[in-house]
């Protein structure tokens, strides 16, 4: 009897020690798993989507936006797509966004993952939905694959664009291969294009010359150090800007010293 | 045909709910979008997983309102008819599971192989994992790996290699371990079962009825709940009772039977 408690307590101890043992090696595999599913850089999300990150981490996977797109252009993704499994997405080739101006697919988000104010326009308090807010993707061009800019004439991803004239424009300059013609090569202005897939979905070449990138990975980012000294509004992203000084062993003296200072260069 | 009341009863349950969702996505029904996941009850009530809900909260998401409402109301829904009800209700795996366990019994597995060497913890401590888990990665980690979600949005959305995981659970059932899956591993039924604790709809033993025939504990796929079997009668109060009625329908001799946990405690005063 009395070494009960004591072999208890070892039983305990020794129990609990396993336990922890098999969840570390468990968290290990699982993580690992965990780790490579969730990076997916290259889908594209319901309008009015969060940030990657965020989206994953909200989205419940219930799939109610799925069940709202009345063009079946939301799917979720399904194990061995290699998208975090679950959440939705589209492939605008094969059915891009239509752009339903009242965005069923937003507001019966339970999660919060795809969020109303992202995509709602407010006039003195009263929130109207607006999908020309939503930025699912932006419109990259391949100029080597895109016949308007080899001199053939097409306009299929402008005429498509729901945003005709905004988000895609026709730019026009001289076909010097044959001295008498014009090229009319599409453009995409990032600000206006919201990612929608019409453009992509209409390109007549074999694998479209034109095609939605998720924004995070189609778009760079200048920083504070160039700004648009000839734009005013430009100009205001300096207040945001941080003085940064970086020293060197050349930048210790003045630059007239370090010039003047020959043994030392 | 009573011996197989509760078990009819729930597959049409089960059967019923797959269809509605079906339906929901297929034919447009307003009475049960969304899936096991998270769903609108007639466009109106939001439903949740309690389980997916908290995994989302400990990755420092902001939680949407309709998650949170569901998942009160779901918590609320087990916490009061009984948790794992959930499981052997409405759960999709439950059919494949009950079907390797019984292909088990039949082929007479049990008797040539070990039954049980998995700890019936093991299920808890997954629990606790996969909340951790979702913590450090910041995505919710078991909803990225249940088998169970895969399989209800397979049915509902288009299944992909989905099939694959549900074989795997079923061969894991009907050749490694005897109720593995449900009564083991699964991290899902595992928080039903802490969510039904206190549930007040309960399995009632009486052992003056029992005639010892053992037939209630070979078909329940959670034994250690039926330990006061031709002993003591009581009621089934521990949260793993899966409520799914087994025991009851096979009972020869009405020694089992549900009743209300409150009204038994105070019958059982009165004696």
């Amino acid at each position: 009897m009395k070494t009960e408690p004591t072999s208890d307590r070892r039983r305990f101890l020794l129990s609990l020690a396993r336990g922890i043992g098999l969840s570390a090696m468990g968290a290990l595999v699982w993580s690992a798993y965990v780790g490579v599913a969730k990076a997916a850089p290259l889908v594209l999300r319901p309008p009015g989507a969060l940030k990657e990150e965020e989206f994953i981490k909200n989205c419940i996977k219930c799939g109610l936006c799925v069940e709202a797109c009345p063009y079946d252009t939301l799917s979720l993704a399904k194990p061995g797509e290699n998208i975090p499994m679950g959440t939705p997405y589209f492939t605008p080739r094969e059915i891009p966004c239509y752009m339903c101006s009242d965005i069923p697919c937003v507001p019966v988000c339970p999660s919060g993952a795809l969020s109303e104010p992202s995509v709602s326009r407010y006039v003195e308090n009263h929130a109207t939905l607006e999908i020309n807010l939503a930025r699912m993707g932006l419109a990259v061009i391949d100029e080597n694959s895109c016949i308007a800019t080899w001199g053939i004439q097409c306009d299929a991803c402008y005429r498509a664009c729901p945003l005709l004239g905004q988000a895609i424009t026709i730019e026009y300059s001289k076909n010097e291969r044959t001295g008498k013609h014009a090229f009319l090569k599409p453009v995409v202005h990032p600000d206006q294009c919201t990612g929608c897939g019409m453009c992509e979905h209409a390109c007549v070449t074999e694998i479209a010359a034109i095609h939605i990138l998720p924004r995070a990975l189609a778009m760079g980012r200048v920083g504070d150090h160039y700004i648009k000294g000839w734009d005013p509004s430009d100009e205001k992203r300096l207040e945001g800007a941080k003085i940064e000084v970086t020293k060197t062993k050349l930048s210790e003296k003045s630059v007239l010293d370090t010039l003047n200072d020959a043994e030392g260069l | 045909m009573k011996h197989y009341r509760y078990l009819l009863m729930r597959r049409v349950t089960q059967l019923s709910i797959m269809a509605l969702y079906i339906g929901a996505n297929v034919w447009g029904w307003k009475m049960l979008q969304g899936n096991l996941s998270a769903s609108s009850l007639f466009g109106i009530v939001p439903l949740a997983d309690p389980y997916a809900v908290l995994q989302i909260a400990v990755t420092g998401a902001t939680l949407g309102m309709d998650i949170i409402v569901g998942a009160l109301i779901v918590s609320l829904f087990y916490g009061v008819i009984g948790g794992r009800a959930f499981c052997s209700w409405v759960c999709p795996v439950n059919i494949i599971t009950d079907t390797a366990g019984w292909l088990r019994r039949k082929m007479k597995f049990s008797e040539v192989q070990k039954r049980f060497f998995l700890n019936r913890s093991l299920r808890y401590w997954i629990l606790g994992l996969g909340l951790g888990l979702s913590a450090v990665m910041g995505v919710a980690a078991f909803e990225l790996i249940s088998p169970i979600s895969m399989a209800h949005r397979g049915l509902v959305f288009g299944m992909g290699m989905g099939g694959g995981a549900l074989a795997v659970i079923f061969l894991f059932d009907l050749l490694v371990h005897e109720n593995g899956w449900c009564g083991y591993v699964c991290p899902l039924g595992a928080s039903y079962a802490l969510i039904g604790q206190f549930s007040l709809i309960r399995v009632y033993h009486d052992a003056v009825k029992c005639s010892d025939c053992r037939d209630c504990i070979t078909v329940c796929p959670e034994k250690e709940v039926l330990h006061m079997i031709n002993q003591s009668s009581e009621s089934v109060v521990m949260g793993e009772c899966t409520n799914c009625g087994r025991c009851v329908d096979v009972c020869q001799t009405d020694a089992l039977g549900f009743s209300i946990r409150s009204q038994l405690k105070q019958s059982k005063d009165e004696e």
